[in-house]
C-alpha cells in the first residue's frame, strides 16, 4: 500500500514524492505542495476530514480525497 | 489642483498579509466601493497624497495566492493586471508580504514581477520580527528581487511613508524579471511564444494562454493564436507544475542569503488554540455558543437604537405636519418620504452589530476554523465548508452574503449556496417578524426566564435554516451539475483584531447598504404612498359618494372623514390591485390591505410594515397618534367579526415571510453571480410555491 498524506498519524512528518496535476489542483502547488517537500499532519477534523497539514511553513487544510492522492515516503 | 498627477498603484497580496491594514492606514476614511462590497470582493479603490503635487490612487485587489485565479474574485487580479487599456491598469504594484509567510508570499511576487510592470514588495508586521526570531537582509534581497524593499507594519504604521516616496519614484523601478521561466521550462516551446505574441511580455502570453477564459481585449488574431497554443493542454498542466516547482527552487536560493528564523523562539500559540477551537466536542460548543452570543447581541442590543430611531420619525413625520402647510407636498414629505427614510436608518444597529462580528471572527482567524469544523458535514448538504460565511451573513442581509459565496471554488457547491441563502432570517424579516409575533404570541414567560415570544423568534430563525438546509439536500441530489471540487484552504495565525480595521469595515458595509438597499426601500415607499393617495375617477368623487350614501343619517365630522378615507383608500390604484389578487391569497387568511402590503413586500420584505403603516395611516384621521400595533389590533375581519391579525392568519404571514423569495436586490445580485436568470426564477417560483402552500396549510389548520 502506497502511503499518503491521509494515513499518516497525527504529529506525524514525512516527504511528498509524487503529486498528479491532473487530480491536484495546481492551487495545492503554489500553496507550497511541492515533490520533495516535508509535510507534516497537524490534525483532523472530526470526522476525519478536512485534514490539517503544515507544509513548507503553511498550515494548509486539504479534503481528505486531495490528500489521498498525494504520495509521501516517510 | 485638478491637473495634479494621479498615480495608480495596485495593491496585491495573500490573503491575510495585512494588506487591508495598508489600505486603511494609506487611504483613511477616503475610499470608495463599487457596489456591494465583501471583505475581499469588489474593487475597492482610495485616495492617498504623495506630496504636494502628486496623488495616488490605491486599488485594493482581492487577496490571493496566485496570479492564476480558482475563484471569481481572484480573477479580478489577473483582469485588472492583463490589459493595459483598463482604467484600472496599475503604474506601479504594491506585493504586501506577510513576514512569516514569506516564502509562499514570494510565490505571487515572483509571478507578477515577470509582467514587468514596476513593482514594490512591502514585508508587512515587522513588529512581529524580534518576537519570532526572524532576520532579513534587505540589500540582498532587494538585489536579488530586482526590486525595491520596504519594510513595514501597517498596523503601527510602521514604513508607510517610505513606501509613499518610493512609489513616488515609481518610474525608476527596474523591471527586470526575477526568473526566467522559459529557459527552465521548454526554451523551444518559449521562443514561439514569444515569436506569436511579440508585442507582450512574454510571461503575459503564457498566462493568456494558460487561463481558461476569453480576454475580449485581444484582437482577433490574437485570439485565434491563444486558442492555438491551448489545444494542447497536457502541455500546459506540465509547464504550470514545472513553472511553480522552479519558482520555489529560485525563492529558496533567495531567501538562503537574506532570511533566517531562529526556531527556539517559537511559541506555540496556535497549537494550544488550535487544540481547543477545533476539537470534536469543545469546537462545536464553542461555535455554538458564539453563534448565539451574536444573536443575542442582534436583538437585546439593537433594540434600544432601534426603539430611539422609530420613535424619534415618528415624531418627525408628525411634526412636519404641524409647521408645513397642509397639502399633497407636504404629504408626501410626511407619509411618504419620512417614514420611507426611517425603514432605512432603522436596520443600521442590526447590520453594524452584525458585521462588527462577522469582521471579528474573519480578523481573529477563527472563521477558518469554523469552515474546517464544519466542511464535513456541509457536504453532506451538497455545499462547502465555505458556505458557512453566506449563511451566517445572510442573517444581516442575503446581498453581501451571496457575493460572500465567490470564494467557494466548486461551482455546484457553490450554486447551492447561492440559492439556499434567501432562507436564512435576514434583517429585513425582523420587522415583520416582531410586528406579528407581538400580535398573535401573548408577552409571558415560559419556565421562569424563556420570553415566549423571544422563543418564537428563535424559531423562526431555525425554521429559516431548516429551510435553507433541507432545500440544499434536495438540490444536491436533483442538481446534476458538473464540477471538480478541491478545497484548499489556509489556516492562518491567530491574530488580535484591529479595531480600525474593524470599524472601517462597518462603515463601508453598512454605508453600501444603506446605500444600495435604502435607495429601493425609499423609492418603494414613495410610490405606495402615491398609489395609495391616488385613483380613478371613483377616487376622487369619495366625498361626494359618502355624502349620497350617508344624507339621511346623523353622523358626525370626524365619522363622516374616516369614512371618505377609508372609501379613498378601497379605490385608490393600490386598492384595486389589492382586490385584484384577494381571490389567490384568501386560502391563505389575507384581505385585500395585506394583499397591498405584499405586493409591495416582492421588492423588499421590510416595507410590508411600512405598508400596512401606510395604508392604514392614509385611512385613519389625522389626529389620531395610536401606533401601527393598536391599528392592526383594530382591523377586524368583517367575515368573522375577529380581529383580522388572529392566529391563524398571523401563523400563516409568518411562514409566507419566511419561505418566500421578495426581494429585488438578492434577484438581482443572484442574476448577477450566476450569470443566468434560469436561477434567479427558479428561485421565486420554488420559495413561492413552498410559502404559498405552508401558508395556506397553516391557516386551515389553525383556524
Amino acid at each position: 500500500m502506497f502511503n499518503t498524506i491521509a494515513n499518516l498519524q497525527i504529529g506525524e512528518k514525512a516527504f511528498i514524492e509524487k503529486l498528479c496535476l491532473d487530480n491536484i489542483p495546481l492551487k495545492l502547488l503554489e500553496m507550497g505542495c511541492l515533490p520533495g517537500i516535508e509535510v507534516q499532519l497537524i490534525q483532523r477534523a472530526p470526522m476525519h476530514d478536512p485534514l490539517y497539514i503544515k507544509v513548507n511553513g503553511s498550515h494548509l487544510a486539504i479534503r481528505k480525497e486531495t490528500a489521498e492522492k498525494i504520495t509521501v515516503v516517510k | 489642483m485638478n491637473n495634479d498627477k494621479v498615480v495608480k498603484v495596485a495593491l496585491i497580496g495573500n490573503p491575510n498579509t495585512g494588506k487591508t491594514s495598508l489600505f486603511n492606514q494609506l487611504t483613511g476614511l477616503k475610499q470608495k466601493v463599487g457596489n456591494y462590497p465583501g471583505i475581499t470582493v469588489e474593487k475597492k479603490q482610495g485616495f492617498c497624497k504623495l506630496n504636494d503635487t502628486v496623488k495616488a490612487e490605491i486599488i485594493d485587489l482581492p487577496g490571493t495566492y496566485s496570479i492564476n485565479p480558482t475563484s471569481l474574485d481572484e480573477t479580478l487580479v489577473l483582469d485588472t493586471l492583463l490589459n493595459e487599456n483598463n482604467d484600472t491598469f496599475p503604474d506601479v504594484i504594491v506585493v504586501v508580504v506577510d513576514i512569516e509567510n514569506i516564502k509562499r508570499n514570494l510565490l505571487l511576487f515572483t509571478q507578477l514581477k515577470d509582467l514587468k510592470i514596476p513593482t514594490i514588495l512591502v514585508i508587512n508586521m515587522i513588529d512581529q520580527m524580534k518576537r519570532k526570531g526572524i532576520n532579513i537582509n534587505v540589500p540582498v534581497l532587494a538585489q536579488k528581487l530586482n526590486a525595491k524593499v520596504v519594510l513595514a507594519s501597517a498596523r503601527k504604521n510602521l514604513g508607510v511613508e517610505e513606501l509613499k516616496s518610493v512609489i513616488l519614484k515609481y518610474k525608476e523601478l527596474d523591471t527586470t524579471p526575477v526568473s526566467n521561466i522559459s529557459v527552465k521550462i521548454d526554451e523551444g516551446y518559449f521562443a514561439n511564444l514569444k515569436k506569436a505574441f511579440p508585442e507582450f511580455p512574454l510571461y503575459k502570453s503564457w498566462l493568456l494562454i494558460t487561463q481558461n477564459q476569453e480576454f475580449d481585449f485581444l484582437t482577433e488574431n490574437q485570439k485565434k493564436l491563444v486558442a492555438k497554443f491551448r489545444k494542447d493542454i497536457e502541455c500546459i498542466k506540465r509547464y504550470q507544475h514545472k513553472e511553480t516547482i522552479f519558482r520555489y527552487k529560485v525563492i529558496n536560493d533567495i531567501l538562503k542569503d537574506s532570511f533566517d528564523v531562529d526556531k527556539s523562539k517559537a511559541t506555540d500559540l496556535r497549537g494550544i488554540l488550535d487544540r481547543i477551537l477545533i476539537h470534536k466536542i469543545f469546537g462545536y460548543i464553542i461555535f455554538t455558543l458564539i453563534l448565539l452570543f451574536i444573536f443575542q447581541g442582534i436583538f437585546n442590543w439593537a433594540s434600544y437604537p432601534m426603539d430611539v430611531i422609530d420613535g424619534a420619525f415618528a415624531n418627525l413625520s408628525s411634526w412636519t405636519k404641524v409647521v408645513m402647510p397642509p397639502g399633497t407636498f407636504t404629504n408626501l414629505i410626511a407619509e411618504g418620504i419620512i417614514p420611507g427614510i426611517g425603514g432605512i436608518i432603522i436596520f443600521i444597529p442590526q447590520i453594524a452589530i452584525l458585521f462588527t462580528f462577522i469582521s471579528i471572527l474573519e480578523e481573529t482567524g477563527y472563521m477558518s476554523r469554523v469552515v474546517f469544523l464544519m466542511d464535513k458535514i456541509m457536504r453532506r448538504f451538497g455545499m462547502s465548508g465555505k458556505s458557512i460565511i453566506p449563511l451566517i451573513s445572510g442573517t444581516a442581509c442575503a446581498i453581501p452574503a451571496i457575493m460572500a459565496s465567490r470564494n467557494i471554488s466548486s461551482w455546484k457547491e457553490r450554486l447551492i449556496t447561492i440559492l439556499v441563502v434567501p432562507f436564512t432570517t435576514c434583517s429585513a424579516r425582523l420587522p415583520v417578524y416582531a410586528i406579528l409575533i407581538a400580535l398573535i404570541i401573548p408577552n409571558q414567560r415560559v419556565f421562569g426566564i424563556l420570553n415566549l415570544q423571544g422563543l418564537t423568534m428563535m424559531a423562526m430563525y431555525l425554521i429559516g435554516f431548516a429551510a435553507a438546509i433541507a432545500s440544499s439536500m434536495l438540490l444536491h441530489n436533483v442538481l446534476k451539475v458538473k464540477s471538480k471540487s478541491f478545497f484548499v484552504i489556509e489556516m492562518p495565525n491567530y491574530k488580535v483584531p484591529s479595531i480600525k480595521n474593524i470599524f472601517y469595515e462597518v462603515v463601508e458595509k453598512t454605508k453600501a447598504f444603506i446605500f444600495g438597499a435604502g435607495k429601493i426601500i425609499l423609492a418603494l415607499s414613495i410610490v405606495l404612498w402615491f398609489l395609495a393617495s391616488n385613483g380613478p375617477s371613483t377616487f376622487k368623487n369619495a366625498e361626494k359618494t359618502i355624502k349620497a350614501q350617508t344624507e339621511n343619517t346623523a353622523i358626525s365630522q370626524q365619522e363622516f372623514q374616516k369614512q371618505v378615507a377609508s372609501y379613498k383608500l378601497e379605490h385608490s390604484y393600490i386598492g384595486y390591485m389589492g382586490k385584484t389578487i384577494e381571490p389567490v391569497i384568501e386560502p391563505m387568511g389575507y384581505d385585500w390591505k395585506i394583499g397591498i402590503a405584499l405586493i409591495s413586500s416582492f421588492a423588499a420584505r421590510e416595507v410590508f410594515v411600512g405598508a400596512l403603516a401606510t395604508i392604514y395611516n392614509v385611512e385613519s384621521d389625522d389626529d389620531n397618534n395610536s401606533t401601527i400595533k393598536e391599528r392592526m389590533t383594530a382591523e377586524v375581519n368583517p367575515k368573522t367579526g375577529e380581529s383580522r391579525f388572529n392566529f391563524p392568519t398571523g401563523i400563516s404571514l409568518l411562514l409566507f415571510y419566511a419561505f418566500a423569495m421578495q426581494c429585488v436586490g438578492t434577484l438581482a445580485i443572484v442574476k448577477r453571480e450566476t450569470n443566468s436568470w434560469k436561477w434567479p426564477i427558479l428561485q421565486v417560483v420554488g420559495m413561492g410555491i413552498l410559502a404559498y402552500i405552508s401558508a395556506a396549510a397553516a391557516y386551515l389548520i389553525f383556524s
